[in-house]
């Protein structure tokens, strides 16, 4: 899932000072697994900036609601009746809620409420880390499902490097060594002749290198 | 036992404290109330093993937010004790009166009074 964290409250009332009615939005998808950008965060942060607003002898309304997701159009429609209501929209989705949003209601106004950060696990409540840079061209399997590209701090094809120590890696001693890891599995899946086989050249147009991505499937387009 | 706590205190019971979530702090400083104390059970005799170690974490939040937005943290608390200490109980209801009775009323209530034409 996409991974985001809460923006600090500051930040978020700096953005929508001048607001008189908001719209805070949250999305049921990824952010609320992840606990930045759901109904209760919604409902905590719509909260605050009405006590904040009230405090400051503010009159703003406040307004919570909270879509199935904010990166499909038919989603978003659905609050194509009142969006003219509002000076504003919080959105607590990631980046690419927020834009989808703009994209479709090109004359209001949209603040993220996030910070979006990676694509990833959770560990445990309270606990994400990331597993996946959507390279474009997996080379999980070659490397015994444990990603270098997002996992080792130097995205190394062909490792570990010098840093590797004790099965951790030099930037911090608390994360493991990818590659550590991958010869750790391919040890235990009797795969350990596949580590002496040199990774080639990846092609690193289909990653963030090459621009904007698309995928297009002409098989599913109606 | 009979024993006496400030009678402006209003209980609202919940199953456990680990049911209390911050947004229902919240919500009754925006309503207007002047202090909320949320009393769990002693940590580490949850029945739902870390009910009341949640609540304090979210009454530790509430603390923060109310401070950012001018209300002030101290308006909530947490207090655990065990179901058989009606005494504490009342102590801590007098202690928290006591507290909400230094702070004054929530500044909210104030603000949102309607101004005089």
């Amino acid at each position: 899932m996409i991974v985001a964290d809460r923006k600090p409250v500051e930040e978020i009332m700096d953005m929508v000072k001048d607001v008189s009615s908001l719209l805070i939005l949250g999305c049921n998808e990824c952010v609320t697994v992840c606990e930045a950008g759901g109904k209760k965060e919604v409902a905590v942060l719509a909260s605050t900036l009405r006590m904040s607003f009230l405090n400051q002898g503010k009159e703003v309304r406040v307004d919570e609601r909270t879509l199935e997701r904010q990166c499909d159009h038919e989603y978003l429609e659905e609050i194509r009746n009142i969006a003219d209501q509002y000076d504003a929209v919080v959105s607590l989705a990631c980046g690419v809620g927020v834009q989808f949003m703009a994209e479709t209601y090109p004359r209001l106004p949209i603040f993220p409420g996030v910070n979006t950060c990676f694509l990833g696990v959770t560990e445990e409540r309270g606990l994400w880390t990331e597993r996946c840079q959507a390279c474009g061209q997996c080379i999980l399997s070659q490397t015994a499902g444990v990603c270098p590209i997002s996992r080792c701090a130097k995205r190394l094809l062909n490792g570990p490097c010098g840093g590797s120590t004790k099965g951790k890696c030099e930037i911090n001693p608390d994360l493991p060594c990818a590659w550590q890891l991958i010869i750790d599995r391919l040890a235990a899946l009797g795969r350990m002749d596949d580590y002496e086989q040199l990774m080639p050249l990846k092609d690193w147009t289909t990653d963030r290198a090459g621009g904007p991505r698309k995928v297009v499937r002409e098989d599913v387009q109606s | 036992m009979r024993l006496n706590y400030p009678p402006d205190i209003k209980i609202v019971r919940v199953p456990c404290t680990g049911k209390v979530d911050l947004v229902h702090l919240l919500h009754a400083f925006e309503k207007g109330v002047d202090g909320v104390f949320v009393v769990g059970c002693l940590e580490g005799d949850c029945r739902y093993k870390t009910g009341n170690l949640r609540a304090r974490k979210r009454v530790e939040q509430a603390r923060a937010i109310l401070d950012q937005v001018g209300v002030g943290g101290e308006r909530v608390g947490m207090y655990n004790l065990s179901s058989g200490e009606g005494p504490r109980f009342a102590q801590y209801a007098m202690e928290m009166d006591e507290i909400i009775r230094r702070l004054g009323p929530n500044p909210l209530k104030a603000a949102r009074k309607p101004k005089a034409a």
